[in-house]
């Protein structure tokens, strides 16, 4: 798509019939996804429908119970480059209390390529060279827990870049932040696939994938649909998912709270996707 | 104890008592007059740096427990010590073998934890009863041929830190601080962000592990002047005071540390001229900074809402980014 002149000919992401079960409640069930460089693809679902796991495994955070799973053509969870793969986890997670500056966030993404050693005047330039493309300089010498929801996370997309991440892996990224910086956010994404990053993500906000990303996966324990955002527009693939997820809570008669958020999701996610822009 | 190995580390601390004598000229300062009091000023200077040292890459993680557990586990180690003294005529330093019993436990916690993914206090809380348990069993089953009194592990003691034991915290800090120095990089990144840690391919297993061995070895160290059941405080009070004042991470370290020396120094001071045990007093110090940091921390905040409301700022700026 976006990325082409790559001169990578294995996919980035290669998933083979994967599956993998927390205890004996299986989580993810065959599932094949095969995601290539410059791809913008979002990955949907209900909650409980085995995203995140999706992302572990993807990453080599689990390994599969059956399939295999590969990572720029290794096997993900040996995969040691780590520079190439940019992580950024939810945004309302619990922001550590630790005192830390946007610019010591950064920081780390030059750690895969320092090792023990210290940063020299090139690993800086490339700190100060990503904090000024998620456009961040007037922030980096504030403590990062002092800044609003949107912000964090475009220092978290910097840590990436300072990496030189070719991939990056979101995990419900503007979960928490205000609808004026999710716009901000996903322009930069969109900006970064621009010029060649791969980008992953879930999301729970269906407006946004559909207005961003190129392919959508649709996934609640296998996959329901798997192709690009128009055709996903046009299929019923979203109401079988959910649909899934409704006879799932029956069978397991999940605890009240577990059904209330499940609900509630659905609910937000089953407004007419057109409908919401 | 004649090991040549540890030669220099005699001839050091000589060199030390020879300097602390010549500022006891300088100063007049009575407390410096004895060698005892050099060696607890020593011993107390490396607790001030290693355990914020070490205490910050727990205390960001809410493991503050684990020092507390670790050092009810060394006492189970002094315990040892002192059993194979009693019995065996070993002639070993009840701190070795606290150091050896510590390391010890503190990887089954860290494997306990890796397999059941989580670390809880429920099995932290038992380790630390177990070992205190262990150590009050071995004591009283061998307290006829015991003439040492358990007092000065339990509290802490200025006048009773021997050359060996100085000469062990020396080793101790020297590994501390250099194993910091060197993964200073991974400790922070696992720290801060334990998942991106991984994905960034880190060995997030190993520096875990070696985070609470590090901190075995500072609590034994610290055990000396602190006392068993003082010594966890020193890991987390001076990093939660600094955490209060503190913007960077840098910042926060460099600043815990100074937090800690002053805590230690004063609390030494006091507790000499007041005829109080040092690591209460201590402790009390350090709390004192604590609160002193809590209420500083507060004024800055305020302050600085009063002038520039950060939160505001910081949606507008959002705001204009996202007109761009």
């Amino acid at each position: 798509m976006s990325g082409e002149g790559s001169p990578t000919s294995s996919p980035l992401i290669d998933l083979d019939g994967v599956s993998f079960a927390y205890a004996a409640t299986p989580v993810v069930e065959d599932v094949s996804l095969s995601v290539d460089s410059g791809e913008y693809v979002a990955v949907v679902g209900p909650n409980g429908s085995g995203k995140s796991t999706l992302l572990r495994l993807i990453l080599g955070l689990e390994e599969p119970d059956a399939g295999s799973a590969r990572l720029f053509g290794e096997r993900a969870a040996g995969f040691d480059a780590g520079e190439r793969v940019g992580y950024v986890a939810q945004g309302a997670r619990d922001a550590s209390s630790m005192p830390i500056t946007v610019r010591e966030v950064v920081k780390m993404g030059r750690f895969p390529h320092v090792g023990f050693g210290r940063l020299s005047a090139d690993d800086w330039a490339a700190v100060d060279d990503a904090i000024a493309t998620v456009g961040m300089e007037a922030f980096a010498d504030r403590r990062i827990t002092k800044l609003s929801g949107g912000q964090r996370q475009r220092a978290f997309i910097a840590r990436a870049l300072a990496s030189d991440a070719e991939l990056l892996v979101l995990d419900e990224p503007t979960v928490g932040v205000d609808a004026e910086s999710v716009a901000a956010f996903y322009d930069l994404l969109d900006a970064l696939n621009d010029r060649g990053i791969t980008v992953l993500l879930i999301e729970h906000d269906l407006g946004a994938v559909t207005d961003h990303a190129e392919r959508v996966v649709c996934l609640n324990r296998e996959v329901y649909f798997d192709g690009p955002t128009e055709a996903f527009l046009d299929s019923d693939a979203l109401a079988r998912a959910f649909g899934a997820t409704a006879g799932l809570v029956a069978d397991a008669g999940g605890s009240p709270a577990s059904e209330g958020e499940r609900a509630g999701t659905a609910s937000g996610l089953g407004t007419p996707p057109g409908g919401e822009d | 104890m004649t090991n040549p190995l540890l030669a220099p580390l005699y001839w050091l601390l000589s060199a030390w008592s020879w300097l602390m004598f010549r500022l006891a000229e300088v100063t007049g300062l009575g407390l410096l007059d004895y060698p005892f009091m050099h060696r607890a000023l020593l011993v107390g200077l490396c607790i001030g740096v290693m355990a914020p040292l070490i205490g910050t890459f727990l205390v960001h993680r809410q493991l503050a427990l684990i020092g507390d557990a670790l050092a009810h586990t060394a006492f189970a180690g002094v315990a040892v010590g002192l059993f194979l003294n009693a019995v065996l005529d070993f002639g070993v330093s009840p701190y070795l073998t606290a150091v050896i019993v510590a390391m010890i436990a503190a990887l089954a916690i860290e494997l306990i934890s890796e397999v059941t993914d989580a670390y809880n206090d429920v099995s932290m809380a038992i380790v630390l009863s177990t070992g205190f348990a262990l150590g009050t069993v071995l004591i009283s089953l061998n307290a006829g041929g015991l003439s040492v009194s358990v007092d000065q592990y339990l509290f802490g003691n200025l006048a009773t830190v021997a050359a060996d034991d100085a000469a062990l915290l020396l080793v101790l800090f020297a590994v501390i601080v250099g194993t910091v120095a060197v993964a200073r990089n991974q400790l922070l990144y696992v720290t801060f962000d334990e998942t991106a840690a991984r994905v960034a391919g880190i060995r997030v297993n190993w520096y875990n592990r070696a985070t609470v061995v590090l901190t075995a070895m500072v609590v034994v160290g610290a055990m000396q002047i602190m006392g068993v059941i003082l010594v966890a405080a020193m890991l987390v009070v001076p990093v939660a005071a600094a955490t209060q004042i503190s913007r960077s991470f840098t910042g926060a370290l460099l600043s815990s540390v100074v937090l800690a020396e002053l805590a230690v120094l004063l609390g030494i001071g006091v507790s000499y001229y007041a005829e109080a045990t040092a690591g209460g007093v201590i402790v009390l110090v350090a709390v004192g900074i604590y609160l002193v940091c809590v209420a500083a921390g507060k004024l800055r905040e305020g302050r600085a809402e009063e002038t520039e409301a950060p939160e505001l700022d910081a949606m507008a700026a959002d705001r204009e980014a996202a007109d761009d």
